[in-house]
């Protein structure tokens, strides 16, 4: 296989490896093992948000409520376990809402033909405002099998690893397989590049789409356990920008916002670039407003980027 | 007297008020290549729709190799070995040629890998994409290219290579020269003969009369929801069909071709005298 700048990911590789040279260099922090096990440790549940968001954005969609419906998840599981449920219950039912909610949004975008920026708009303001009436403030949770992917770690090359990263980077490996190896990767792919194409090829665009939906609320379930294993404690107002930070990192990840092009893997990576940014920019002791702008031109550079390389291709 | 492969009898087809195809009769012979031209509006998309399962008709018969056959869908179509190639192509342009060709029907793995795993074989499809290339004669640089770094024409030629490698009775074309230039429009002509060749029968629905008269064995002419006259471009004239479409000739019974009267004065009458 070739490697040249239009193969996705290179590029947001290429600029991950510059981030942290500069950040190496110019800061004496930031290439300590523990200050790069922090960095992974911080992408994680925006990481694996994005994940979620990367699929729907193949299909030409968005998701505005993925981080609310991870929050409402970890919520629903804390609250379960406080009431006194059983653990492995309070998980499955945390998983089985934010599936079911990533659902109900693929049948209104499949169903309905809403378009998805709406319907996800709407959902957020939904869940966020179900999840304050729910419980009004943080619901703090000592539980092993709800905090088993934060708690628990090993090393691995020196850098301490949490079961959640693993889990995570297992998570990547499989959708990588599923977008590139199968059938319904392929599909995956048509349907967000071209619906009536896809169509007229005897692919099943509503089914595609909404099992796109189904499995990315599975993801955003994951993620509020992922959450609770970090922070041990459920709150209401956590991962508020959330929604955007995943959507920062599938972008700076190459993927494409029309749909139809784009891959997990460079999803992995720009989530990497943000946190990478961001913490070395911190060591810099650079103020976090700044950090902000250097992230908001970033996506608009990727942005511009994507939309160039496209003009060329036409 | 060769059986039809694709035959159809009294087809009629209404939306609301409108009736789109109004008994249409339809016979497909083997290994011929037919044109089906009409005016706009004349109903031979719905018509085409029809043979090809995207329009399910109101009345009447669709036989293959004499069989009758209800097309609830495109894919019913495809299973029964017609494949069509629509006006906009339906290829995914961010995809490869060999994904493009395979696209809804990939190839699984032998074995547990296949089964399980679910995994795609790509070598075989890219083989197998690359043999079709071949042996139809399109010239590509790489069967991993994507769709859009193609000329329209070529592009034209991956709908067509994909109907004919999937195609096992019937290969239908919609306006597959209509966006095209002079010198793609004849390798596109060129890649209907040989589809042609190989014993696969093309259904070709054309306004371009230079395309029709070059390529087909036979010509369908629609007017007004049904065949007006089936005529074979070694016989008539250009003229001749345009004519037929418009109404200002009609065939008769015994399939002379004769002035409408009443009709406009056209002067085609007397030219096909005086060219006689």
């Amino acid at each position: 296989m070739t490697l040249n700048l239009r193969t996705p990911a290179v590029g947001p590789t290429i600029a991950l490896v510059v981030a942290v040279v500069v950040f190496s260099v110019t800061t004496s922090t930031f290439l300590e093992l523990d200050n790069l096990s922090l960095v992974v440790e911080q992408s994680l549940v925006v990481g694996t948000m994005a994940l979620g968001q990367t699929l729907i954005i193949l299909t030409a969609g968005i998701d505005l409520a993925n981080a609310a419906n991870t929050v409402l998840a970890t919520l629903l599981m804390a609250k379960l376990v406080v009431g006194g449920a059983p653990s492995w219950l309070a998980l499955l039912a945390g998983l089985a809402v934010a599936a079911f909610i990533g659902g109900v949004t693929g049948g209104l975008v499949t169903r309905v033909k809403l378009p998805p920026f709406i319907v996800t708009l709407g959902l957020l303001t939904i869940l966020t405002a179900v999840s304050r009436i729910y419980t009004g403030q943080s619901v703090p949770v000592t539980d092993p099998l709800l905090s088993w992917l934060g708690t628990r770690r090993y090393l691995f090359g020196g850098i301490e690893v949490t079961y959640g990263m693993t889990v995570a980077v297992i998570m990547y490996v499989v959708l990588w397989y599923a977008l590139t190896r199968t059938s319904w990767g392929k599909h995956v792919y048509a349907v967000g590049n071209e619906p009536e194409a896809a169509r007229l090829s005897g692919i099943n665009v509503r089914r595609t789409v909404l099992s796109v939906y189904l499995i990315a609320g599975l993801i955003y379930g994951i993620a509020a356990w992922q959450a609770l294993g970090r922070v041990p404690n459920a709150d209401p107002n956590a991962y508020q920008t959330g929604n955007l930070d995943s959507i920062t990192a599938v972008v700076l990840g190459g993927t494409s916002l029309f749909g139809g092009r784009g891959s997990v893997l460079g999803t992995l990576v720009g989530a990497l670039i943000v946190t990478v940014l961001r913490s070395g920019l911190t060591q810099a002791g650079i103020d976090d407003l700044y950090q902000n702008v250097a992230t908001g031109v970033l996506v608009i550079a990727a942005v511009a980027l994507d939309r160039f390389s496209r003009g060329r291709q036409r | 007297m060769n059986e039809p492969i694709l035959q159809a009898r009294g087809l009629v087809k209404r939306y609301g008020k409108v009736t789109a195809i109004d008994g249409a009769d339809f016979d497909l012979l083997p290994g011929e290549v037919l044109a089906v031209v009409g005016d706009n509006g004349a109903g031979k998309s719905s018509l085409i729709k029809a043979l090809s399962g995207a329009v399910v008709p109101d009345e009447g018969e669709i036989r293959v190799d004499g069989q009758p056959v209800h097309f609830r869908g495109p894919l019913d179509a495809r299973r029964a070995g017609i494949e069509t190639v629509y006006q906009d192509l339906a290829l995914a342009p961010a995809q490869d040629i060999a994904s493009n060709l395979f696209l809804g029907r990939e190839k699984r793995l032998p074995g547990w890998r296949g089964s399980v795993l679910r995994a795609l074989d790509a070598k075989a499809m890219r083989a197998q994409a690359q043999q079709v290339l071949d042996e139809l004669g399109i010239n590509i640089k790489s069967i991993l290219q994507p769709v859009e770094t193609l000329s329209g024409g070529q592009r034209q030629a991956v709908a067509v290579a994909r109907a004919a490698a999937f195609g096992t009775k019937v290969v239908i074309m919609d306006e597959p020269t209509a966006a095209l230039g002079v010198a793609e429009s004849a390798k596109v002509l060129e890649l209907i003969a040989k589809i042609r060749d190989r014993g696969l029968p093309v259904v070709l629905i054309s306004h371009n009369m230079p395309h029709v008269f070059e390529i087909a064995d036979r010509v369908h002419v629609h007017r007004l929801g049904r065949r007006a006259a089936v005529v074979k471009p070694a016989d008539s004239t250009m003229n001749e069909v345009v004519g037929l479409l418009t109404g200002a000739l009609r065939m008769g019974e015994d399939g002379v071709v004769e002035e409408v009267r009443h009709a406009v004065t056209t002067g085609l009458g007397e030219h096909r005298k005086s060219a006689e």
